[in-house]
Formats: structure tokens, sequence, C-alpha cells
């Protein structure tokens, strides 16, 4: 049980300052959550503008809308903006910093000005990337394979390479800032496992972003060194060695694939228990296998390089230890279905792009399943099969789950509703296009199509253009909730403080909270998380 | 006299004990990630040393022994100052503590002092990787690679000592206000373990840098 | 016009099926379990979906042997599927004894391939069906990646070393050959074509638009032309090592240790001579061959150096650096006090 109830207040986070200077100068978490849902929703965009293009490129076999060389580009910034201005920096920049300081009930998160830096070194960071681009681009591929990054192209890799080192502190900080907050910010009487799971997974996810995002950082500086001065570091012409380069590159970025997921994890596992009306299936069972995720996934970075020359029993290693790191992944998609066996179900957006998001990351877990396997990853290496895989992940995965937590939320961010009917439309047309757009990208893989190919042989065109078709569908689903989540910030009907009657202490402010969170500060009395049984008179659930 | 204990609480904590356990948690996490930024450039120069022995020996024997080892001295003697620093203030006595603080500054800027005569040095005699680096005998390129990891990551090095005096400088600035005391002087705990960090990072760079050419 | 349309690719060499049926049965579990996932959500969104506003779900919080089962279950099963790709990775990457060899050399963006018997190619093989095919590739500039689709195989084509990569084909045709590490601009046009020929269609080609002479004898060609001849006599009196059956055999270097005179050595000697000097010879003699030979000319050096012997069939190369099972038994040979590695051969004979 909580004690204090906030009662519906007029001063809000919203409306107590106005001005765009009490924005850019704001250390209130929610403001500078609503920031980065500005910034990310434009890099999403941005992003998304490259992948309809390359997609409209590969209609045809042949070059017909833009040259090899820019497709090249159009790949690359994709990459580059989805993974590092969308992805990673999503759900814990929007999501994560309004709702961990709310679920631990503090006031706000451990280091306030700290935060509203990590804003600022991420458009940064942004802005030094979006300047590469428009001085024509990156042709490297968001992986910067060397030599080709170093010696070979005559792009603006460093350019591109410095935006994302600085993106990288933003990121890092972020992190430190929730895993202070979580340790040290938490209301009397929330102890570890009363956590909501969300904050659980966030906190596996902060705490690999602190320690991988160094890694990059590090390698992208010896990259940039190398390409400037034109030193060896990594060119085997001069006594580098262009594998080490792959080893450090992806014992940065395959924990950051989980850094990609994890937080879809943790909004995934606050949806499914709150349109349940149910406690999370096996609580510590999730919140444990986000810790092993964010362990074994540190020690799997070499299945990336089963082709590139690396020695076979390293490779029985990386296999091994991939197959380990999907058992989490497993369990965590038994307990989300067995949290909905027996519920009260609702069929509300947030469980729609719940329930989508299980199905589509079952798919792109199974998947993984193959490529783990050492000798079909062979033939299915670096072959749209693996663009698929991982679209499944990031994008049926992450980004359902921020839609699906963006609805959800959106009630306690914006103190209005969305319109129900047109939202589920939008995550039914979300659902098909993504599944047309990708699902004949793992048969394309299969057949041997690689990646990164701007023209390909005539027998792969049936494939690309369903694939296309899809991502003009998927276009759309994606553009209705930017429309009607503007319309409903002014127009939708007042959302009361909590709309789904679920038990989280975000729930127990107002909508939108006051710039405190909290007019008084909560003690938590529950025994255990999720406790319904206990809130009933509270949530009038009878 | 405003008790300096509530003058310093931020607004998001409830208790000053609080703020005290969070920036000691936020520090050591920011130091966690200091090790793996290093750590990502001592595996790259592990490998290379493993992959071009003789080249790293060469480069290694070209190292400035002495005034390298003078600098080892220097900074962990600055580490003391550092930790007296730190120590006074736990006790109250604010203003040793800014001398002490001082102190520190200055045996930083004479480390940095020494590094920069030796970074000359190289450039003279040609070591400076890229346009400047010209190696007559074998195994020149992996010469080479040592010396860009060797500027690479006593620069970064070096980069830090230079943070660290920057918040140095603001310590006594906050100091010379009276805002530390015995009771509330995070701060100076925060930026000492910073210091000692890029102390340690400085022991591991003069083993590998200076050590190897030792042997010949 | 939409021509050859398919869903499952072309299967033509010895591992293909045996990946085909890895790949089926992964997808016909895969595919059960997801069903079944996708099902039991389906059923219970749909059988407990609320009924009043006010209605709670049941407030189970956990069932210990549910939880423990599907987390042994699936372990289990990876474990599985972890032995048997495993197993079948073994089989791609280790390429059988009787193995013939052709070199392949990868630059933005072609192929180069060169026969032993000396005929040259670009963007095509000739091979013939029924006999395990050893590639040794190399790259001139950045990484790129032998994939051919229809035989289930992929190697990465790395700069500064050699991988190799190793097929049988079973079927005559001509299958697609994609370069599938990204490599810049023409990444998509670095495509070419893999004939597979019945035996005697191969020995037509091969006697067809007739070489300069085999890779070795050009290999002889270049001996002489960048005076490897003047130092590398075969007789054992200059100040470098009788070449003459170094082919495969362990070294003993002048730091004590053994390495086996594969490809990789052979080619690092041209580039790095002072690195992994034998016993009994100093460094400092040979010049630094870097930038004055290219690839293709160390592969046919190369070439020249293994016809010097030993016989083939005797010792199969390998490129991996890995140690052939002879190796032990070997040991030894060119100890102190043996004027060179390859002298000592000589003597032994």
């Amino acid at each position: 049980m909580i004690q204090a109830v906030a009662p519906k207040i007029e001063k809000n986070y919203l409306n107590e300052k106005v001005g765009l200077l009490s924005w850019l100068l704001t250390t209130d978490h929610k403001r500078i959550a609503i920031l980065y849902t500005f910034s990310i929703t434009v890099f999403f965009f941005i992003g998304g503008f490259f992948a309809l293009m390359m997609r409209l490129e590969l209609l045809s076999p042949r070059n017909w809308l833009v040259s090899a060389e820019t497709y090249n580009k159009l790949f690359t910034m994709h990459g580059i903006i989805m993974v590092w201005f969308f992805l990673i920096p999503s759900i814990p920049g929007t999501l994560g910093n309004f709702l961990i300081p709310m679920m631990v009930g503090a006031k706000d998160v451990a280091f306030p000005k700290l935060n509203l830096l990590s804003w600022y070194i991420f458009m940064l960071g942004g802005g030094v990337t979006v300047y590469a681009l428009f001085r024509g681009g990156v042709d490297t591929g968001w992986t910067f394979y060397t030599p080709f990054s170093t010696t070979y192209s005559t792009t603006y890799v460093v350019a591109a390479a410095v935006g994302i080192f600085i993106a990288g502190f933003s990121t890092i900080l972020t992190a430190l800032n929730f895993i202070a907050t979580i340790h040290s910010m938490r209301a009397p009487g929330l102890t570890w496992f009363k956590l909501p799971i969300f904050v659980w997974s966030m906190y596996a996810n902060s705490v690999v972003l602190i320690l991988n995002t160094p890694v990059l950082a590090i390698t992208l500086v010896m990259l940039a060194v190398e390409r400037i001065f034109t030193v060896g570091i990594f060119d085997p012409a001069l006594g580098g060695d262009p594998v080490l380069f792959q080893h450090m590159f992806w014992f940065y970025s395959h924990p950051a694939v989980y850094t990609m997921v994890l937080p879809a994890m943790a909004v995934i596992s606050e949806i499914v228990p709150a349109f349940s009306r149910k406690p999370l299936f096996g609580y510590k069972a999730v919140a444990f296998s986000s810790i092993a995720i964010a362990v074994v996934g540190f020690l799997v970075w070499g299945h990336h390089m089963f082709v590139a020359g690396e020695s076979v029993y390293s490779a029985l290693a990386f296999s091994f230890l991939s197959y380990c790191v999907a058992v989490p992944s497993a369990i965590k998609v038994f307990n989300w279905t067995a949290t909905i066996h027996g519920g009260s179900v609702s069929w509300d957006t947030p469980m729609l792009y719940a329930i989508g998001f299980i199905g589509l990351f079952t798919i792109g877990g199974m998947t993984g399943l193959f490529l783990a396997a050492l000798g079909l990853d062979v033939h299915v290496h670096d072959t749209y099969f693996v663009i698929a895989h991982f679209h499944y992940i990031m994008v049926g995965g992450s980004v359902m789950a921020f839609l699906g937590g963006v609805h959800y939320w959106w009630p306690k961010i914006s103190g209005k509703m969305y319109p129900e009917g047109l939202a589920r439309l939008s995550a039914l047309i979300v659902f098909i296009g993504f599944n047309l757009t990708f699902f004949p990208q793992f048969v394309l893989g299969y057949l041997g199509m690689p990646r990164r190919y701007a023209a390909y042989p005539e027998e792969f065109q049936m494939l690309h253009v369903l694939s296309t078709a899809g991502a003009t569908i998927l276009g759309v689903g994606y553009v209705l909730p930017l429309c009607y989540l503007i319309w409903a910030w002014h127009y939708g009907r007042d959302a009361t403080p909590n709309p789904w009657r679920a038990t989280g202490l975000e729930w127990k402010s107002s909508s939108p909270p006051p710039t405190h969170n909290f007019e008084v500060t909560p003690i938590v009395t529950a025994k255990l998380p999720y406790d319904y049984e206990a809130m009933k008179e509270e949530l009038e659930l009878v | 006299m405003s008790d300096p204990l509530v003058l310093e609480l931020r607004e998001q904590f409830a208790t000053p004990e609080q703020q005290r356990h969070t920036s000691s948690i936020g520090i050591w996490l920011f130091l966690m990630t200091e090790v793996m930024m290093f750590g990502g450039l001592f595996v790259a120069y592990t490998v290379y040393r493993f992959n071009h022995p003789q080249a790293f020996a060469q480069g290694s024997a070209e190292m400035d022994i002495v005034l390298g080892s003078i600098n080892s001295a220097i900074l962990l003697t600055s580490s003391l100052t550092m930790g007296l620093a730190e120590f006074s203030a736990k006790f109250g006595r604010v203003r040793l503590s800014g001398i002490l603080l001082f102190t520190t500054i200055l045996i930083g800027l004479a480390f940095l002092g020494i590094k920069f005569t030796e970074y000359y040095e190289h450039y003279q005699q040609h070591e400076a990787p890229g346009v400047w680096f010209n190696h007559v005998g074998p195994h020149a390129p992996e010469v080479q690679m040592f010396f860009v990891f060797y500027f690479l990551m006593t620069g970064l090095h070096a980069v830090h000592m230079s943070i660290g005096i920057l918040l140095l400088l603001g310590l006594i600035a906050r100091n010379m206000v009276g805002s530390f005391s015995a009771a509330y002087h995070t701060p100076i705990t925060v930026v000492g373990l910073y210091w000692h960090f890029v102390d340690i990072v400085w022991i591991f760079l003069y083993v590998i840098f200076y050590l190897p050419g030792l042997h010949k | 016009m939409i021509t050859n349309f398919r869903l499952w690719p072309e299967s033509a060499s010895s591992v293909a099926g045996g990946v085909d049926l890895l790949f089926l049965i992964l997808l016909v579990v895969c595919t059960a379990v997801s069903v079944g996932i996708a099902a039991f959500l389906i059923y219970s969104a749909i059988r407990y979906h609320r009924k009043s506003p006010n209605e709670l779900g049941t407030q189970t919080r956990y069932n210990i042997p549910a939880e423990v089962t599907w987390t042994v279950v699936p372990f289990i099963f990876f474990m599985a599927v972890f032995v048997w790709g495993a197993k079948l990775y073994f089989e791609i990457q280790r390429p059988p004894d009787n193995a013939m060899s052709i070199y392949v050399v990868g630059k933005q963006w072609m192929w180069k391939v060169q026969h032993l018997e000396g005929q040259r190619e670009i963007n095509e093989i000739h091979i013939p069906v029924g006999r395990p095919v050893k590639l040794i590739m190399t790259s001139e500039d950045v990484i790129h990646d032998f994939f051919v689709p229809a035989f289930r195989t992929k190697q990465d084509v790395l700069p500064d070393r050699y991988t190799t990569t190793w097929f049988e084909a079973t079927t005559p045709g001509k299958y697609h050959l994609f370069c599938s590490q990204y490599c810049g601009t023409k990444h998509s046009g670095m495509i070419g074509w893999i004939y597979a020929l019945t035996p005697v269609d191969y020995q037509r080609w091969l006697t067809q638009g007739a070489p300069e002479g085999s890779l070795a004898s050009t290999g002889e060609k270049y001996f002489h032309q960048f005076g490897c001849a003047n130092c590398h006599h075969f007789n054992n009196q200059g100040r470098c090592p009788d070449l003459r059956n170094l082919y495969m055999r362990p070294v003993l270097l002048t730091t004590g240790k053994t390495i086996i005179a594969d490809d990789s050595y052979i080619r690092e000697k041209l580039h790095d001579p002072d690195a992994q000097v034998p016993w009994g010879f100093s460094a400092n003699v040979m010049p630094n061959f870097t930038g004055v030979v290219t690839e293709e000319q160390i592969l046919a050096l190369i070439s020249y150096i293994k016809a010097l012997g030993p016989q083939p069939g005797t010792q199969e190369p390998s490129s991996s650096g890995a140690a052939p099972a002879e190796y032990g038994t070997q040991k030894g040979i060119g100890g102190p006090g043996a004027t060179s590695n390859a002298g000592s051969q000589v003597e032994k004979r």
C-alpha cells in the first residue's frame, strides 16, 4: 500500500514554468524526457527516410533510383542514426528518464544537472553526425570495418566517428545517473525485490552501457587517429590487425544489441501485468534473467566473426556462450505468456503492442538460434537472414515496445488520453507492415542474397518487391501515431491519475505529475511488487 | 552561521547521508567507465606487443627512463598531497586542505611539464607518429605503432591530468568561499578518487612503455 | 521481368545437404514452438479477456516446477543444436587431404583466380565436380568475403594473411559467387560465377587457351626475376636456406621455437624477413619485398617452392597455421648443428 495519494492539482511539470528557456534549462527529469522524445523522434524519421529510400532502390535489381555510391551511404547512415541516435537512447532517454525516478518514488534522478548535460551532449553528437551526413555522408557501413574505413573510404568517416564518440558520453552519463538513482534514491520501504521489473531491466541495461560504451569510444578514437595521421593501428599494411578492430567493435556492439532490447523487455514487463491485472509471473526469474543477459552478453561477441578467420576453437566457445545467452530470453517469453494466462486481459493498445512484441521477439530470438549454429552461420552470415533477424529484434522488438510504452504512459506524460480506435488500428498496421517487410528477407537470406548490395541478381526481385511493399505499410503505421499523439497532446480528453488501474508508484501521482513527482514522499508498505490483491480497494477492483 | 550541510543539500535528496552515498556511487561508476576506456587501449597495445615484440622493444629503448621514473615519483607524491588534503578537510582543517590542493596542482603541472619535454624530444628525434616519423632500420611501421600507442595513451592520460587540475582549481575556489567543512567535503573526496585513479593509470603506462626497453 | 523465382537455394556441394538438413529440422522445431507460443498467447488473451471493468486476474506469482522446466528444456535443446552446428562447422572448415588448391586474390572489386596449372581467371572459377577444391585466398586491399550460396560456404578474405575455404561440387552447373563482406562502392558488383564441370569437360577446359606454363613455372620465373635465386642456392652454400623440401616442413627458429613452413610463413618472409629467422641464419640479410611483389606473384612463388618438394600427396598444405599430424614426429629436424632446416632434410633423404 502506498500511503500518499496525490490529489489532482492544477500546477504540473508541464505548466509550472513556460517559455522555451524553461525547457532548455530544465533539470526536471520529466521535461528532459520530453526533450529526448522530441529528438529521437526526429532521428527516427531521418533514419526511416533512409530506409525507405533503400527499399525503393531495391525494387529493381539494377540501380534505378540512386547510384551504388549513394546506396552505400544510405545504409550506413540508416544504421548509424538508428543504432546510436534512436535505438540505444530511445527507451532509456524518454521512458527511462520519465519513469525511473517516479517508479522508485524519488523527486528526481540522482544528478539532475548531469541529466540535462546528457541531452546536450546527445544533441551535439547528433549534430556532428548529421553534419557528416549533409556534407556527403559516410559509406563504411555502421560497423566501420577496417581497413576500408581507415584507409580506403573517401567519405566523412572521422566526422561520423566523432559524432558517435560524443553521443557515447551522453549514453554513459545517463546510465550512470540511472544506476545511482536506483541504488540510492528509492523511497522508504522500496526494497530491491519490490521494484518494478522495468527498473531491474533498466539497471541491467545501464550497467552494460557503462562498461561497453567506453570501449567503442576508444576504438573510434583509434580509428580516427589512424585515419587523420595515416599511422598503422588496424591497417595490415602498417603492421596492424583489421580483425582486432572487429573484436573491439563487437565487444561493444554485441552488448549494445542487448542495450537496445533490454529496455524493450523492461517496457513489456510493465505492460503485460498491468493489462492482465496480475503480478508478473516469475518475478525473480525475470529480474535475474535481465542480469544474466547483461553479464553473458559480454561474452558472445565472437559470434559475429565465425567466418572472419577466427580459430575453430574460439568459434566453438562463442557459439556455446551464444546459446547460453538465449536461455534468459526464452525465460522471459515464457513468463510473459504465463502472466497473460489466467489474467483479466484487456485489448487496449499497449497490450496489442506487447502481444505483438512477444510474437516478433520470439521469431527474432528463434532465428538467432540458426545464426549461433556454427555450420549454419557459415551460409547465412552477412546475408539478408541476418538483416531480418536483427530487425525482428530491433524493429519488431524495440520499436514495438517503445510504441507500446509511449501509449501506456501517454496519459501520465501528457495528462491526456489518445484516440483508442485509431491507436489499435495503427498497432495492427505496424504489425502487418513489419512482417511483410522483414519475413521475405529470411527467405532472401537463405537463398544467399548478401547484405549491403545496391544491385542484385534478378531471381531475388520478387521477394524484394514484397519487402518494399511491406515497408510502405510500415511507414504509414509509424506516421499515424505521430499524428494522433500530437493531436491528443492538445485535444485529447483529460486522463485520470491511474487510467489503467495499474500498481506502479508512478500512477500514485497526478496526470501529468507535479514538478517534484509526489506531493508527499511515498512510503512503500506493500510486501510484494504488482500487489493487486493488497491494492484491491484502492484501485476499486472487486 | 548557517549550517553548510543544509546549504549544500540538493533538492532531490532527503538527507546529507543520501547525497554523500549517491556521489560516491556516481564517481565509482565513472571510474568503471574509465577503466574500460583505458582497458581498450591496453588490450590493443598487448595484442600488438605480442605480434611485434622486437619492434616494441626497439621503441621502448628510445624512452627516457630517467624522466619517466622522476615523473612516476612526482605523480605518486601528488597522490599523497591529494590524500592529505582530503584528510585535513575531514578534520575541519579547510585552510590546510586548500594549501594541499594547491600543492597537488603544482605537482601535477610539474608532471605535465616533464611529459611535454619528453614529447618534444621525441618530436625532435622524429619519433612522433605520422608525417613527423622517420625511423631508420627494420620494423619501421611497427616501431611507429609503438609510438602511436605511446602518444595516444600518455596523451589521453595527460588530458585526464589536465581535467583533474581544472577540477582541483574548482575545489580551491569553493574552498575559498567556505563551502567545505568537516561535515561536508564530498567534492574533495570525489575529485580525490579521480586523481588517484589517474595516478594508477600512469603506473601501468610507465610499466608498459618505459620498462620493456631496459632488457636490451 | 521477374525470372527464376525460387524459395529454396540450389544445393550443389557435398556439405549443402548437411546444412539444409540442420536448417530444416531447426525450422520445423522453431516453427512448432513459435506457433505453440503464439497459439497459447492468443488463446489466453481471448479466453481471459476482461469481462467486467473491475475484474482482477488470478493472483498466481510463480510456479517453480514450470519455470525450471522452461529453463532446462530449452537449454538442453540449445545444446543439441550447438553440438550439431559445431560438428557441421568442422566439416565445412577442414579441407580433406586430397583437395586440389586454387589461389584466389580479392581486390576492389574483382576476384582474381590462379590455377596451379597456370590458368588465370577473373570473376570466374572453373572446377571439376566430385573433387574437393581448396581455395587459398588473400586480399590486396580491404576485407572481402568469398560466398557461394549453392555450396553453403563462406569465408572472409583478409589482407596480409591467407584464409582458406573448400568445397566439393556435386552437380555440374553455373553458380553464383558473391562478395559478402562490404568492400566499398562496387561491392554489389564484385560477383562472379563458379562453373562446376564434369571431369571430362574440366580436362577439356584445362587444355584450352594454353597458358604460358604452370603456376610453379611462373613462380620460378619470378624466383630469378626478383633475385631470390642469387642467395637461395640449391647447395646449402649461401647465407640463405636451401628452399628445396621446405614446404610444410617444421623449421627450427633462432628463438628455439619450431614453425611449419606453410604458405603464411613463406609470405611473411617476403614482408618481414627478420621475423622468425631459421636456426643457423642471421637477420638483416634478406631484403624486404613489401611493395615489390604483388599478392599474385607471392602465390606463384609459393607454388614454386611447393613444387620444390616434398612430393605432392605426402603432406597437405594448411594455411591456417594448424600443425599437421606428422608435426610431432618431425620435431628436432634442423636442430642445433644443422646448417639449415632444409639442408637436414636433404641429408635425411
